[in-house]
Parts: structure tokens; C-alpha cells; sequence
């Protein structure tokens, strides 16, 4: 790696306490983002001759700190900016700041930074622009091609976006217990949003909005690191690990989505899921399940099955049937009816999603499920209908694609029925 | 002599390291293990997963199993080398190789007093 890599990569890492840090000190995201700014600026000057610090996010918060304030009283008093060499002596003063710097206060700094773009009055994509912008410090112009839109429409929903926050009132208060817990909450499903905003793009998107994916797996063990003992935070990077090992082979070379069981089960990444067992290996130790956890242990299950026929279905189907208690929705029951299928049929399978049908006639998934249990039945007129209105509602060109390779295919086996 | 060279390194900035600059990294530190292997001086090479992954257990009476490392401190343990070195400076040489190619945190020398093998295939 050259040194400036380094610097970039070091840079990127103190970002979510540096800026967090700034934030508590000035109480306006503007500022505190224009700080930590000029402090990478004054970092990518002095570090490569210095060395980098021994904590680079304390001498970033230091500096930007520093450089802010010098800024304001300049404003006030149009007085010329300190030299340079005023404000980078900072051996003794980062000593001290990082004494000051005790790892609760941190903690609670990073978490609010993370907590603020979970406001409720924002929209599910501009929580998740906002955290890329503000926490994981991605350029708009990086946020708008993942969002596959133009830079001026991304700009304009950030702004949009810091303003609500701003008009919320940030929460500067240190939190209690069930404050802090409640706003771990938020944030763990922030993270779910920008993670899934990557895993649901089509095969033509999702080399370009992986990165949501992987930026969103460091914020969860970001999360983990502030929260080691916290077993749903376990089971929600265990399941973004294991979710994402499957990247590489969730596609063919033409953007179509290859299902589960067709997948070549070789392109998964091992690593991560070593990492994802483990994971929920730990968080099961808890005994306090929770959705995350019980996500995670479905796709531990399919993640542990060497071929598609060695998964444990019988096990998937319980798991299913806990989350359904513990979160009921029609989704979870439409998953539970796949593992269903495959352990008492599709008749079982179908009997159990029929009293969906009106909760999820918009759902590309329900008609494309429902589908595909009717042509196992043999059930072709049906599944043609199904697949259909599939097409109708798919989402992007690759969920289209799939469904119409199971009517080419009903089409045939009708033309050879007719023969 | 055997020594151990301890990596450690700040977690947050590894983790922050895109898949082609850490593949960059290992590249460059493989061409430094060739090298020692050849020599036939390289042993065992452990890299860990994050420390998010660990637990602990704190040998109490009883022991308390405790999520996360050992020690909470800004630079993690993050792997390790047992290379065979005729003394210290041998061994500061072989860190100084692989620091040049992998830069950033700290490598702990230590002097190894007993290294068992093992028998896991490998």
C-alpha cells in the first residue's frame, strides 16, 4: 500500500469518532463535518512527514476542534488564520486529549452520530444516504451511483435529510440504559436498511451497490466493537456476513438471479462465513434470542449445507416459526412456506401462504413463491397466472428474467404435454 | 532460536482496508514468507478474525466467559509468525521485512520456550 492508502484508510477509520466527537463539541453537523474535513487536509500535509499519531482520531478531533474554532473567532474578529505550526504541535496536548477521551463517552459519541440519521421523520433512503454521507463518509458522488441516481438529486435529498435532523434537535444528553438500548435498536435496523438497499439489487446493479453491503458490514462491527456483549449485534453481523458470502454466486455472468440451490456453493466466501459462525456461535451462548439471531441461525443452516440437499429444511421451518412469533409479518410466513415445502410439500406450503394473498398482492416474491408451488403440483394454468402478475410487479430486470425462465419452461412442458 | 512476532495493529483501520488494498498487503507479505520458507526458517502464520469474534475466559474460580479480547485497548492482536532467527537482530530484520510491506501498528518480538507442533493437517 502506498502512504497515502494508508492515511485514506486510517482517515476513514477514526471518521465515525472523530466526527461523532466534533459533534458533541459544536452541536451543528455543518460544522463538525467541516472540521473533521480541514483536520484530513492538515493530516494528508503532516503526516506523511511526521508519521502518522499514535491515535489518529485523537489528534483528528484535535485538530478539527482547533481549526473550527479558530474559524469562528476569525468570522468574529477578521483576524488572519495561526500558522500552521501553531496548532501542529500536538504531541503532549493528544497525550492528554486522549486521557480525556474515555471509551464510554466515545461510545456514545459514534452511537448518536449513528443514531441521528435513524430519525424517524426520514424516509428509508435517506437514512441510509445520510449514514453513508455522515458516518461512513462516502462522497455524494460515491452515495448517487449506488442509489443509481444523478449527484444534484443525491445532494439535494442529503440536505434535505440534515435538515429535518437539524429541525429534531440533535439528543446531546448522555442516554440512560433503556435510552441507549433503544437507540442501539435503531440503529441496528439503520444498518439492516443500508445493507439490504445493497444485497436486493439485481444482477445488472449489483457489482455497483455492493459496496452498500460492505460498508455496511463494517458499520455493524463497528456497532459490535462498541457493544462486544450485545447477542442480537452478534446475530445482525453474523447475518450480514453470511448473507454477503453468497455475493459471488448469487448471479450468473448476464445478471440473472441464480437461486440457492443452483448456487455453486464454491464461490462462497469461507472467511466470512467462519466469521459469521462464529459470530452467532457466540450470541447463542446468550440464551436472548432475538430476530437477528434467529436470521443469522437460518443462514447458518444454509451456509453449513455442503450441497442444497445436506440443508437442514425441518430446522429452517422452527427457526421460521420462531421469528414468526417473536415478528410476525406475512414475509416471514411466505420464507417459512419455502422451508415448508421442502419438508411436507407443496401442498402443506401452499395451504399456509393462500391466507396472504391479500396482505401481499403487490409482492413480487408472494406470486413468484406461489408460482413456483403450483407448477411443482403440476398446477400449470394457475402458475402461469402467478408468474404473470410476478413479472408485473418485479422490481428490477433480473427478478423479471428469473420468473420468465419458469414460464419458458411451463410453456414447454405444456407443448410436450400436447404432443 | 525461535522468536514470535506478534502483529498488532488499531482493528478499525485494517477493517477499513478495501478487499484489493488487503489483498495488495498480503501479496507483499507472502513474497517476505516465501523468502523465510526457502530458508527453511518460517514456522506456523496465524491470521485472526476480527477481535468481534473472540471471547474470553477469565480463569476465576469459577471462570467467567467474557465476550470480546482479552485486553481493550486500541491495537489488537490480529495474528503471528514463529520464524527462526539466531537472535534478536535476525529477528527485528524479519519484522523490519515484513513492516516495510505492511505498514502501520506494531510487531511484539518474543522469544518462543516451547512450540509444539501440533498435528492439525494443514
Amino acid at each position: 500500500m502506498t502512504d497515502t492508502a494508508w492515511i485514506d484508510a486510517a482517515l476513514t477509520s477514526a471518521r465515525p469518532q472523530a466526527v461523532g466527537a466534533l459533534l458533541r463539541y459544536f452541536r451543528d453537523l455543518d460544522t463538525a463535518e467541516e472540521a473533521f474535513q480541514n483536520a484530513c487536509l492538515r493530516a494528508l500535509k503532516n503526516w506523511p512527514q511526521n508519521g502518522p499519531p499514535r491515535d489518529p482520531a485523537a489528534w483528528l478531533i484535535m485538530v478539527g476542534r482547533n481549526v473550527a474554532i479558530d474559524d469562528i473567532r476569525r468570522n468574529r474578529k477578521q483576524q488572519p488564520l495561526p500558522e500552521d505550526a501553531a496548532i501542529s504541535d500536538l504531541d503532549d496536548a493528544e497525550e492528554r486529549l486522549a486521557e480525556r477521551l474515555d471509551g464510554s463517552q466515545y461510545r456514545d459519541d459514534i452511537l448518536r452520530l449513528l443514531f441521528i440519521c435513524c430519525h424517524p421523520g426520514l424516509p428509508a433512503t435517506q437514512q441510509i444516504a445520510l449514514a453513508l454521507r455522515i458516518v461512513s463518509g462516502l462522497t455524494v458522488k460515491q452515495i448517487a451511483r449506488a442509489f443509481i441516481v444523478s449527484e444534484a438529486a443525491m445532494e439535494q435529498r442529503i440536505t434535505r435529510a440534515k435538515a429535518s435532523v437539524a429541525d429534531a434537535g440533535l439528543p446531546f444528553e448522555t442516554p440512560g440504559a433503556v435510552e441507549r438500548s433503544e437507540r442501539l435498536a435503531a440503529v441496528a435496523a439503520m444498518i439492516y436498511l443500508v445493507f439490504n438497499e445493497g444485497y436486493s439489487a439485481g444482477g445488472d446493479t449489483a457489482d455497483i451497490r455492493k459496496p452498500l453491503c460492505e460498508e455496511a458490514i463494517r458499520l455493524a462491527r463497528l456497532l459490535l466493537r462498541l457493544f462486544q456483549s450485545e447477542p442480537e449485534i452478534m446475530g445482525l453481523t453474523a447475518l450480514l456476513l453470511l448473507q454477503h458470502a453468497r455475493a459471488a454466486a448469487r448471479f450468473d455472468a448476464g445478471g440473472a438471479v441464480i437461486l440457492l440451490d443452483d448456487q455453486d456453493r464454491s464461490l462462497w466466501n469461507q472467511k466470512m462465513i467462519a466469521e459469521g459462525l462464529a459470530l452467532i456461535d457466540k450470541a447463542m451462548r446468550h440464551r436472548q434470542s432475538g430476530p437477528y439471531q434467529i436470521q443469522a441461525a437460518i443462514a447458518a443452516l444454509h451456509a453449513r449445507a455442503a450441497r442444497p440437499e445436506d440443508t437442514d429444511w425441518t430446522q429452517i421451518d422452527l427457526l421460521y416459526g420462531a421469528l414468526e412469533v417473536m415478528q410476525p409479518s406475512p414475509v416471514v410466513t411466505l420464507n417459512r412456506a419455502v422451508a415448508v415445502s421442502k419438508v411436507r410439500g407443496a401442498e402443506a406450503a401452499l395451504d399456509m401462504i393462500e391466507p396472504l394473498a391479500s396482505r401481499l398482492s403487490n409482492y413480487f416474491h408472494f406470486f413468484g413463491v406461489r408460482g413456483a408451488f403450483l407448477m411443482q403440483l403440476g398446477r400449470s394454468d394457475e402458475a402461469r397466472i402467478a408468474f404473470d402478475r410476478a413479472i408485473a410487479l418485479a422490481n428490477t430486470s433480473a427478478e423479471a428474467a428469473h420468473i420468465r425462465m419458469h414460464l419458458d419452461r411451463l410453456m414447454r412442458d405444456s407443448a410436450g404435454a400436447g404432443k | 532460536m525461535l522468536y514470535a512476532i506478534l502483529c498488532y495493529h488499531d482493528e478499525d483501520a485494517v477493517g477499513s482496508w478495501s478487499k484489493e488494498q488487503d489483498a495488495a498487503v498480503m501479496t507483499k507479505l507472502a513474497v517476505v514468507q516465501d523468502k523465510l520458507t526457502r530458508q527453511g526458517r518460517l514456522g506456523p502464520v496465524a491470521r485472526l478474525l476480527p477481535t468481534t469474534s473472540a471471547t474470553t475466559l477469565r480463569k476465576d474460580d469459577p471462570p467467567v466467559v467474557i465476550d470480546g479480547p482479552f485486553a481493550e485497548t486500541k491495537e489488537q492482536l490480529l495474528g503471528f509468525y514463529i520464524v527462526d532467527c539466531p537472535n534478536l537482530d535476525g529477528a527485528l530484520d524479519v519484522a523490519r521485512d515484513l513492516a516495510a510491506v505492511n505498514p502501520g501498528g506494531a510487531y511484539e518480538i518474543r522469544p518462543v520456550g516451547l512450540l509444539n507442533p501440533g498435528s492439525l493437517p494443514t
